[in-house]
């Protein structure tokens, strides 16, 4: 800084003490003198900040890199199959190169929908007794052991599964009890508290005005929650079943348990079946070549359908009522 | 009735029909005593305003009268509230059907996030009415009451919470005329709105009163002045202490000649 502009700024300065004075709004002995940000501030500021951006970056690099490493393997698939002929090809049978994974899809499709038919009533059930119906106390209970279920170990999942729930289920079929009915009744527990503690913080977040308003205009509480809440909550109940349905199609480890294994449209549903996570597991250990490549195929439609639910969650979002009227 | 009661204490006035009397009414949230020893008759088809500072227990009050208070865990009432002569905590009596004759608008406005066709024929769905030519009407007829038709006439399929706030408070009005209730609870009702719309209101409630007797709790002593024929004045003296009633007469009384000093320190500003 030249002593011109630092003699230019004292002056400026001055006349501003003058302006303030002169309206009164500096008290006698007030300088109005701001103390400069100190070197030491600024760094730690500006290195704070970079710090951020650095995690953040990372996160986002990770899963590019992710992306573009499944990509690059699994895309040739495309062209030694053909588009339709891996996506919709009928035959499994990495044996004889033939690499088809309309079986896979068909499991994966039919254990994440029995899982969402049988977990969605029980997960939104749990969401209306702790939001509407359970009193504080009960709730600081069944609130963290749902929330707990969310952290049991998937493997844990699929033991119980393969010990408790499969030799049940094999004496009621007539069978082994490998298939996608084991694998319903263990995902429809898993995917609970995903779409229990979302569905719960979706009715939560409804003003209390909207709830006394409806006991107030005579209803009952099963009616006030059937007419009212559960609309009010809906689109943000249908994003936590649209997670739930995420949860259900990338489970891997405890589906494997329970699931048989078998890539083939099975004749009924307590028959061994395959999904896609479950078969890249099964063959990774062994697969080289196309049967690799196909593999990494599969991954690449396992990204597509994720991705493809959330972004209908933040399609879904934008239809959700503010509920705070403004 | 007022004047065939034998304890002739000063809450009480002897004129007009009792629409609803409270008798020596002590209100609890857990143990402690928020309300204590109310008498209190409310006169059919006018204005009653509850005034008194915050926390002096006139929105408790006023929530004993549809048993809002149920819903809050811990919350207790003791003595007699009673409307056209039947207690309404006798054993026995269901709120849900209690609140359908007793309708309620709250401070904040809060319609129903849907359409303000559905926010108005919520009750009359609720208790049983399912042809559309009846609800047409019915929702009609509610929002023309309300002084709300001529400007959501045409938009009645837009969600109710687009409306202004003026106007949606409106809409909670018609939402609660179209149940036909005997008598509308209002508990600060102006108090989160514009002031033209608040005109709007007080112009509404002078329409209503003919048919319906309303209560309303108001921290504006002008409001209470304009709107009201009767007066309640509710006070809170220590912190911890059960609020109690202090005056109880024609809203023209309390404003220019009230009998109790507390009262009359209230309405000349010197606290609260």
């Amino acid at each position: 800084m030249t002593t011109e502009s630092q003699d230019m700024q004292e002056q400026a300065a001055e006349e501003d003490r003058a302006r303030l004075s002169e309206y009164g709004a500096l008290r006698k002995g007030q300088t109005g003198e701001l103390r400069l940000m100190s070197r030491s501030t600024y760094f730690r500021e500006a290195a704070l900040k970079n710090l951020f951006l650095l995690c953040a970056f990372v996160a986002v690099m990770g899963v590019l890199l992710i992306i573009a490493f499944v990509g690059v393997r699994g895309y040739p698939i495309f062209g030694l199959e053909g588009f339709f002929g891996f996506l919709a090809g009928r035959e499994w049978n990495p044996t004889d190169e033939i690499f088809g994974i309309l079986p896979l899809v068909y499991g994966s499709f039919v254990v994440m929908a029995g899982a969402l038919v049988i977990g969605t009533p029980l997960a939104v059930g749990t969401a209306i007794f702790l939001s509407e119906i359970a009193s504080p106390r009960i709730r600081s209970v069944v609130r963290p052991a749902v929330e707990l279920l969310a952290g049991i170990p998937s493997v844990i999942y699929g033991f119980f599964g393969l010990m408790i729930l499969r030799p049940i289920i094999g004496r009621l079929t007539d069978g082994l009890g490998f298939g996608a009915v084991t694998a319903w009744l263990i995902l429809a527990i898993m995917i609970v508290p995903t779409i229990a503690t979302l569905a719960e913080d979706a009715l939560r977040s409804i003003p209390n005005g909207i709830r006394e308003a409806s006991y107030a205009m005579g209803a009952t509480t099963w009616q006030t929650i059937r007419k009212v809440l559960v609309p009010a909550a809906g689109i943000g109940i249908i994003d936590a079943i649209i997670l739930g349905m995420g949860r259900a199609i990338g489970e891997t480890m405890a589906v494997l348990m329970v699931v048989g294994n078998a890539p083939i449209f099975p004749a009924s549903v307590s028959d061994p079946i395959a999904t896609l996570t479950t078969q890249i597991v099964m063959d990774m250990p062994y697969a080289a070549g196309d049967h690799r490549t196909a593999l990494f195929g599969m991954a690449i439609v396992l990204f597509v359908i994720s991705m493809f639910l959330v972004a209908m969650v933040r399609f879904l979002s934008r239809f959700q009522t503010r509920l705070d009227g403004r | 009735m007022a004047d065939q009661m034998s304890d002739k204490s000063p809450e009480q006035i002897s004129e007009g029909t009792d629409k609803i009397v409270v008798k020596d009414l002590n209100f609890y949230y857990g143990d402690f005593n928020a309300l204590t020893g109310i008498n209190v008759s409310i006169k059919e088809r006018a204005v009653t305003a509850f005034i008194g500072p915050s926390g002096c227990g006139k929105s408790t009050f006023i929530r004993c009268f549809n048993r809002m208070n149920d819903l809050i865990p811990g919350a207790r009432v003791e003595g007699l509230v009673s409307m056209d002569g039947q207690n309404i905590y006798a054993p026995g009596v269901d709120p849900v059907d209690l609140r359908r004759r007793v309708g309620m608008i709250f401070q904040q406005p809060n319609p129903f996030p849907m359409s303000i066709y559905d926010n108005v024929a919520y009750g009359p769905r609720l208790h049983g009415v399912r042809k559309k030519s009846e609800l047409d009407d019915i929702v009609r007829t509610s929002l023309e009451r309300a002084n709300l038709w001529k400007e959501v006439n045409g938009i009645l399929d837009r969600n109710g919470l687009a409306l202004s706030g003026g106007q949606q408070q409106r809409l909670c009005i018609a939402r609660v005329l179209a149940v036909e209730p005997e008598v509308m609870l209002m508990d600060e009702p102006c108090s989160a709105i514009d002031p033209t719309s608040v005109q709007k209101i007080e112009d509404l409630m002078a329409e209503l009163k003919d048919r319906i007797t309303i209560i309303i709790v108001t921290h504006n002593m002008q409001q209470a002045a304009r709107v009201s024929e009767f007066t309640a004045f509710f006070l809170q003296e220590q912190a911890g202490e059960p609020a109690v009633l202090v005056e109880y007469d024609r809203t023209a009384n309390i404003f220019t000649s009230p009998q109790d000093r507390r009262t009359e320190d209230y309405i000349t500003g010197r606290f609260g």
